[in-house]
């Protein structure tokens, strides 16, 4: 269907019911119960799974496909934030111009940096991107202020012109919409003792994330994405064949910096607001981490990468001592102190240090990302079932590492 | 293509349509029968405290925290009451706000407007908080206001000290307790002044950000007011740590005052460099040089240690003021022997300001008898009050802003002990410091109307 194949096609119906039922599956817990603070389904985080998920899609098409490491991808996501907001500010609330418009630019973007880092590979592309995301970073904080407003974010105001909207709603900012629909729009179903929001802003977040997921399924399978294999697995000999792969490396660098810019526009769509931190090296970082961590090569990878992180950038920065001492409150005082003193350093300012940790455990025990543990525990069950050691059907599945 | 792959399509496409006909219904929600975002329930209420606990900010960060749960417990009727008792307003009795017992959510700003933003709506998303507070970075603030503006929660400013949080970028729901750059200036010029003479020529290092660009605009403006000369102003990046590349330059550009227009962190790793090179010993056209830093903080003396010692600037508060100045700080030493009884240390002026905050709110809230912003804002909006330890002060209905009295200081020469680095010069009554609504350096912004959300 749609040009898939039978696997990818059941990856995409999974993966559509996932983000189509999100609201759900990730509010687990009642309200009420003490496990209520894991419940991830709150628009806003629910937004930056797949809006940071749509951003790993696209690093894996570079990263993953043609084995080229850019560390400077944080730039296209802060060039379309920045994009999308000026669309607020000078055009409409609408977010469709602001999100054509922080893919066109960030895409011109990628094409200039593209073009000059693309004459070097490993190491050297590396570092030349990582200069170019540091130089637009240190650009955005100070010397272009007047377009981005520097430490402080481009912030919509009440006197921008918005050309299109015209006089809107005077004393109070307008909000981002789609036609008419608000992106802050939700609505909160009660069901017995659990609340699950469905908010607008998130499912059109959701359905952009597919349309996203189906394009780079369709890269993937295509002769263009077994070209960008090819230049994985030496681009040397590929060069010797007469061939010039630059084209195709350049495509994909270019095609990696829009998704990068269309998850920028998205970001600014939901929350209209565009930092100079966006495009901090840190930020470029991140989106490597969730790719190696989710899986880099492989399809769904990425997405779990970054719904990891995000959960644990969000949920575990939150847990501070008082709810440690809720926690742990059945137990002895001197046992409580005790306890409360050794999680302490994990959570809250500290989920850095957890994820570091589970980032390490990931890489030396899962070489392949999260995929690789779905993967280990399907076979673990398949074992168990039937008697046939399935080793064709594994090596089919491996990622394209 | 088989006919089964039809039904996968199917089944996507019901997928699709089930959620969109999920979310498009727009029958009204639990929170906008009672016509405002996140109203409380019957038994207890929610506020988000958002504060920095990592970056250049992060011990005053950890100094606001504490406040704000001192307060929570003074507005549940725990601990000795501390400024409950000296507050003007009489309606907090310790039973929580509006009889609900009241529960807070914290989370980390990283100094970063965005982080900072996530957070906040985090807690106004999933935690349901009525009010957010917190800060200590201009920029931070500027962000989460407007945010709490779209939202339709009350924003009470934290530890905030830029022109733009009710200037340019004020907002109809966010109120500053603490003071500005504009009012620094204004107090520290004739201090200045006295002790430096009117022939002075000042080379300013700047925070690159809303608050470093407004104080070194009032700054410039009110020494220039006095006579001085400003040689240069250069901007140094938020995150920097090492200042030394941007002190060396300082000597040899005929400039006889440093003014150091930074804060936290920034600040004392900046004058730990200018001291290192040996600017306080120095000479130039004929004067000694000399150092100031105009926004001051307990915490910053005690991370800058010998080197602040003589250095002018101005706070918000100071927790001997009471002692030094009399009754008129009425509030100060109950704040501070609760805070002192609860953590073996005085309270920093971020922590006073936070504190002050969660009470006026707690107040507000009460004298309105509704937990509706708008409502909240009227009974803040020009209201007078004493007994925080600022003395009688002023909430301006015009932009939100604070009026009280400004606290010039300057690094001990003897502290007796490790609290007492900072000795008051003097107090700059608040009719000195005020000024219009419309002044040139908070023009441009309007505070728009209240926004009560859903």
């Amino acid at each position: 269907m749609l040009g898939l194949n039978r696997k990818d096609t059941t990856l995409l119906i999974a993966v559509a019911i996932l983000t189509m039922f999100a609201p759900i599956i990730l509010n687990p817990f009642p309200v009420d119960s003490a496990m209520a603070q894991f419940n991830a389904g709150y628009p806003d985080l629910m937004q930056r799974f797949v809006i940071f998920g749509i951003f790993a899609i696209g690093f894996n098409i570079l990263f993953g496909l043609t084995g080229y490491l850019s560390f400077g991808h944080a730039a296209f996501l802060g060039v379309g934030s920045y994009s999308a907001v000026w669309m607020f500010k000078l055009l409409s609330m609408n977010v469709l111009p602001a999100i054509l418009l922080a893919v066109l630019i960030s895409g011109v973007f990628a094409l200039v940096i593209g073009y000059v880092s693309l004459r070097r590979s490993g190491i050297y592309f590396s570092i030349l991107t990582l200069a170019f995301a540091q130089m637009s970073f240190n650009l955005a904080y100070s010397v272009l202020t007047p377009i981005t407003n520097g430490e402080t974010g481009l912030q919509l105001s009440l006197d921008d012109p918005r050309i299109l909207d015209g006089a809107g709603s005077a004393g109070s900012l307008p909000v981002t919409n789609l036609f008419g629909l608000e992106m802050r729009a939700t609505e909160t179903v009660n069901l017995g003792p659990w609340s699950w929001d469905f908010s607008a802003g998130y499912y059109v977040c959701a359905l952009i994330m597919l349309a996203a997921f189906y394009l780079s399924v369709r890269i993937f399978r295509s002769p263009f994405g077994l070209m960008l294999r090819a230049v994985k697995s030496n681009q040397q000999r590929l060069n010797y064949t007469g061939l010039n792969s630059r084209p195709y490396t350049l495509a994909a660098f270019v095609i990696s910096g829009m998704y990068a810019g269309l998850a920028g526009g998205l970001l600014a769509s939901m929350d209209p607001l565009a930092g100079a931190e966006r495009m901090q090296w840190t930020a470029s970082g991140e989106v490597v981490l969730m790719t190696i961590l989710g899986g880099a090569g492989t399809l769904i990878g990425p997405v779990l990468g970054a719904g990891f992180i995000k959960y644990f950038e969000n949920i575990f920065s939150k847990i501070n001592d008082n709810v440690l001492h809720t926690w742990f409150a059945v137990l002895p005082d001197g046992i409580e102190d005790f306890l409360v003193t050794i999680v302490h350093p994990f959570v809250g300012k500290g989920w850095h240090l957890t994820l570091g940790l589970m980032f390490m455990l990931v890489v030396i025990f899962l070489p392949g990302g999260l995929v690789e543990g779905g993967q280990r525990i399907g076979r673990l069950f398949r074992r168990r079932k039937g008697k046939q050691t399935d080793a064709e059907a594994d090596a089919s599945k491996t990622p394209a590492e | 293509m088989s006919k089964s792959n039809f039904t996968r399509r199917g089944v996507l496409k019901t997928g699709a349509v089930a959620g969109a006909g999920l979310a498009l219904p727009t029958y009204l929600s639990a929170a906008a029968h009672t016509g405002f975002t996140n109203a409380p329930g019957d038994s207890e209420v929610v506020l988000g405290f958002n504060v920095p606990q990592s970056g250049p900010y992060a011990d005053e960060g950890a100094d606001e925290l504490r406040a704000f749960e001192l307060a929570v417990e003074h507005l549940n009727g725990g601990g000795d009451g501390g400024m409950l008792n000296t507050f003007s307003s009489n309606v907090l009795d310790g039973t929580g706000i509006l009889g609900r017992e009241v529960k807070y959510v914290t989370g980390d700003t990283q100094t970063k407007s965005d982080a900072a933003r996530a957070s906040a709506r985090s807690m106004i998303e999933k935690d349901g908080a009525i009010m957010i507070s917190g800060g200590s970075s201009s920029g931070v603030a500027v962000a989460v206001q407007g945010l709490c503006q779209e939202a339709g929660v009350i924003f009470m400013a934290g530890l905030t000290h830029s022109n733009d949080t009710t200037g340019k970028d004020k907002k109809a729901n966010g109120f500053r307790h603490f003071f500005n750059a504009y009012m620094s200036a204004a107090a520290l010029a004739p201090v200045l002044q006295s002790l430096y003479g009117a022939d002075r020529n000042a080379y300013h290092l700047t925070a690159d950000y809303t608050w470093g660009w407004t104080q070194q605009e009032s700054i410039a403006a009110a020494t220039e007011a006095i006579g001085w000369n400003t040689v240069n102003n250069v901007l140094t990046p938020l995150a920097e740590t090492d200042f030394s590349a941007y002190i060396a330059p300082v000597l040899n550009s005929g400039a006889d005052v440093l003014v150091l227009n930074h804060y936290g962190g920034n600040m004392v790793n900046s004058l730990t460099n200018a001291v290192q090179f040996g600017l306080r010993d120095a000479m130039a056209n004929g004067k000694q040089f000399e150092i100031v830093v105009p926004l001051y903080s307990e915490l910053m003396a005690r991370g800058a240690g010998a080197n602040i010692v003589g250095i002018p600037g101005s706070q918000n508060w100071d927790w001997k003021i009471e002692n030094q100045l009399g009754s008129r700080y009425a509030g100060t030493n109950a704040f501070v022997q609760s805070f002192g009884t609860k953590y073996g240390f005085p309270p920093s002026q971020a922590a006073q300001t936070c504190y002050a905050q969660t009470l006026l709110y707690a107040d507000a809230v009460t004298r309105a008898g509704s937990f509706n912003p708008c409502a909240v804002a009227e009974a803040l909006e020009g209201y007078e009050f004493d007994g925080l330890g600022n003395g009688p002060t002023l909430y301006r209905a015009g932009d939100h802003q604070c009026f009280k009295d400004v606290v010039v200081v300057r690094g001990k020469e003897n502290p007796e002990n490790e609290f007492d680095l900072v000795e008051i010069v003097e107090v700059t009554p608040a009719e000195q410091v005020t000024y219009d609504v419309d002044h040139p350096m908070f023009a441009g912004g309007a505070l728009g109307e209240c926004n009560p959300g859903a």
